[in-house]
């Protein structure tokens, strides 16, 4: 599974008569991103600066031959429009939408359980970049640089500090994928862990988690085991107090569990560098690169 | 959202649970009437905060005559209470729930939430009621069975069995019980709920099952569909800053430290406090201004940091992506000129609109610092912090 955007990435965007999804569409397309239409029910046929309108996506596949689809639809519809995006033959569902309700997103997972083909990135996520290529989410582009660094993370902004650091110590990122900071989301680290493992563009990994679930704890496992590239790490919410969501709906630490500090020690003892600071992130990926491949 | 348990109650008792509410009262003049309304004692005096640990921290009594309720809610109404889960400030108690006390032969415990590695609902059930499940989990984990929720279906009435028989519950009344269970399961669904929790569930003597407590939480985007609710939102039990900065649209949350922080988006808002903890300083708040904040919303969210009287320095942690660097430097200039300025202010900008932010900065009469990176912002506030303590 390659999980990089290339030239056969063909976009719409769920949403897109929106201020924010025609804003983003257009910045997609500026960056490069074959963004082909869009959809938004009873604007149908109707073209909005230069993106042809549909009224369902799989009319908008059937014209289009789009793949993949970033959604901007508002929270109490994007389950639904998540799941018509998967009925309809799209691969690769972008979900930037915040405040979707958590048993929305339970029935949606159950669903795209029985459709493997189909990956979701997010909800309540930036998106995903392969830079210099294409870019579907809400990411500056400009902060990003080709290169060999995957990055993948549970949050918008500290993605765009990590990729800035990267960028400014000269190296580049092959892709990053932000999966969102909700309680149940797509893909996880491990599924980005996986198609960074494989992806021969692919050199070393930075991951950044946060507090909440046991995500991280589950992909410091899957790095001890299968991971070929050097990987160095940040989990942010050291500070955080229990019992308190942390902007994200996902980031709260309960019952003792999800503690920032637990995560960092399952990191570590995976072999994984942890940047004790944000702003070492770029530095520790450089020791990790230093030390070299685990395996 | 959090609510009180006599809320939790009356949600569970309108969808045919087992349950009976009781009277809250907020002062002792209402407990006469109160009392009438309840058939006779003895009774329970229950104090009403949104924290656990209340029947150890002295918030739950039994009174077999009326004078001993008297002298129980004469105590408990208004004092402070303080449990592990209040923190060592405590509580004040507002309210306090009358109800009859219940005879029962065994205490269970069950809950659903949410179990975020099998993205679905989970109900969770024990033997073992009565006791706190943290502690439950931590020293007897194998006394916690779990049950996966498929969401689209609910409790199948084959779960709600094995369940049933798990706990070793009477025979004759497992179409009660089971009910019970599955209605708890479709109450959680039904209302996007993000915790409904019963500890202790009991057993009467007729072998009937009982909802003794009851704690529930909605899941805050779920809210948005159940408007018929919002008003069960206790204001006294919230942070007063919190509320004011939803208003505007800002996530704020109170820490125990002195340097204020303005930060957009949550992730890098924890990792910015991260870092000054990191650096030796300690953060007075989270605030993640958002990816659609004004200039009037950052003006806010300012006025709300200074209001807070512990806070010696402030620190201003942009990386722009959505949000504009220049939307926040005329956020900041506007802010102080409306209020007074009187810590010392380290400003990181970085992202979309970057240098009109910091021209912006520059030509105004702020008085602020520089920094170009985050480690040398979250190092200048602490440097800032120090040097006030000094």
């Amino acid at each position: 599974m390659n999980l990089c955007l290339n030239e056969n990435t063909r976009v719409i965007c769920q949403g897109i008569t929106g201020s924010a999804g025609l804003f983003h569409s257009k910045a997609c397309r500026e960056y490069g991103t074959n963004l082909v239409g869009g959809v938004t029910p009873g604007k149908g046929g109707s073209v909005i600066d230069g993106f042809p309108v549909f009224d369902t996506v799989r009319a908008a596949v059937s014209k289009t031959n789009a793949n993949a689809s970033m959604i901007f639809v508002p929270a109490l519809l994007a389950a639904d429009a998540i799941l018509e995006a998967a009925a309809s033959g799209i691969e690769l569902i972008v979900c930037i939408t915040e405040g979707i309700p958590v048993n929305d997103m339970a029935k949606v997972i159950q669903v795209l359980k029985k459709n493997s083909h189909v990956r979701l990135i997010g909800p309540n996520c930036p998106g995903i970049i392969t830079p210099g290529v294409a870019k579907i989410g809400i990411m500056p582009g400009y902060i990003h640089k080709p290169g060999k660094v995957g990055i993948v993370s549970r949050s918008g902004t500290l993605t765009y500090e990590a990729v800035w650091q990267v960028t400014q110590l000269g190296l580049g990122q092959s892709t990053c994928v932000g999966i969102g900071g909700d309680p149940i989301v797509g893909m996880n680290h491990i599924d980005v862990l996986q198609a960074f493992n494989e992806d021969p563009q692919t050199q070393s990994v930075i991951m950044i988690g946060e507090i909440g679930g046991t995500a991280e704890e589950e992909a410091a496992l899957y790095i001890k085991k299968e991971m070929k590239k050097p990987v160095a790490a940040f989990i942010a919410g050291t500070t955080a107090p229990p019992g308190k969501r942390m902007g994200h709906a996902g980031a709260i630490v309960s019952g003792g569990t999800g503690t920032a500090l637990g995560k960092i020690e399952a990191l570590r003892s995976a072999g994984i560098i942890v940047a004790l600071s944000p702003g070492e992130i770029g530095t520790s990926l450089v020791l990790a690169l230093k030390r070299g491949f685990s395996k | 959202m959090k609510i009180h348990e006599y809320q939790a109650k009356e949600i569970l008792s309108a969808r045919g649970l087992p349950v009976e509410v009781g009277v809250v009262i907020s002062e002792l003049a209402q407990l006469d009437e109160a009392l009438q309304k309840i058939s006779s004692g003895p009774w329970v005096i229950k104090a009403q905060i949104h924290a656990g640990g209340r029947g150890k921290a002295g918030g739950v009594k039994l009174a077999k005559t009326t004078r001993e309720t008297r002298e129980w809610a004469k105590q408990i109404l208004g004092m402070n209470l303080v449990s592990p889960q209040t923190g060592p400030q405590g509580k004040k108690v507002r309210k306090i729930l009358i109800a009859p006390a219940v005879e029962y032969t065994r205490e269970l415990y069950v809950s659903v939430v949410l179990d975020r590695k099998n993205q679905c609902p989970v109900f969770l059930y024990s033997t073992e009621g009565g006791v706190e499940i943290e502690e439950l989990a931590a020293t007897k984990p194998q006394a916690i069975q779990r049950v996966l929720i498929d969401p689209a279906q609910g409790m199948l009435p084959f779960q709600a069995r094995e369940i049933y028989f798990n706990l070793n519950l009477p025979k004759e009344n497992i179409a009660q019980g089971t009910k019970v269970f599955q209605r708890l399961v479709q109450t959680f669904l039904d209302l996007d709920l993000s915790l409904i929790e019963i500890n202790p569930m009991v057993i009467l003597k007729s072998g009937e099952l009982f909802c003794l407590d009851a704690k529930i939480m909605f899941e805050d985007n779920g809210l948005l569909r159940h408007a018929e609710y919002l008003n069960m939102r206790d204001l006294d039990e919230e942070d007063p800053r919190e509320m004011e900065a939803a208003k505007s649209g800002l996530s704020y949350i109170s820490l125990n430290g002195d340097i204020g922080c303005l930060v957009n988006g949550a992730g890098l808002a924890m990792a910015t406090a991260d870092a000054i903890q990191y650096f030796g300083g300690t953060p007075a708040n989270f605030l993640d201004v958002g990816g659609g904040a004004s200039t009037a919303s950052v003006t806010h969210a300012f006025k709300i940091i200074l209001s807070d009287s512990r806070v010696k320095a402030i620190l201003v942690n942009i990386f722009g992506g959505i949000m504009k660097c220049d939307v926040i430097a005329q956020g900041i200039i506007d802010a102080a000129k409306q209020v007074k300025l009187n810590v010392p202010l380290v400003i990181r900008l970085e992202g979309t609109n970057v240098d009109k932010g910091k021209e912006l900065l520059k030509s105004s009469s702020l008085n602020y610092k520089f920094a170009d990176s985050l480690n040398t912002a979250a190092k200048e506030v602490v440097l800032a912090v120090q040097g006030a303590n000094v």
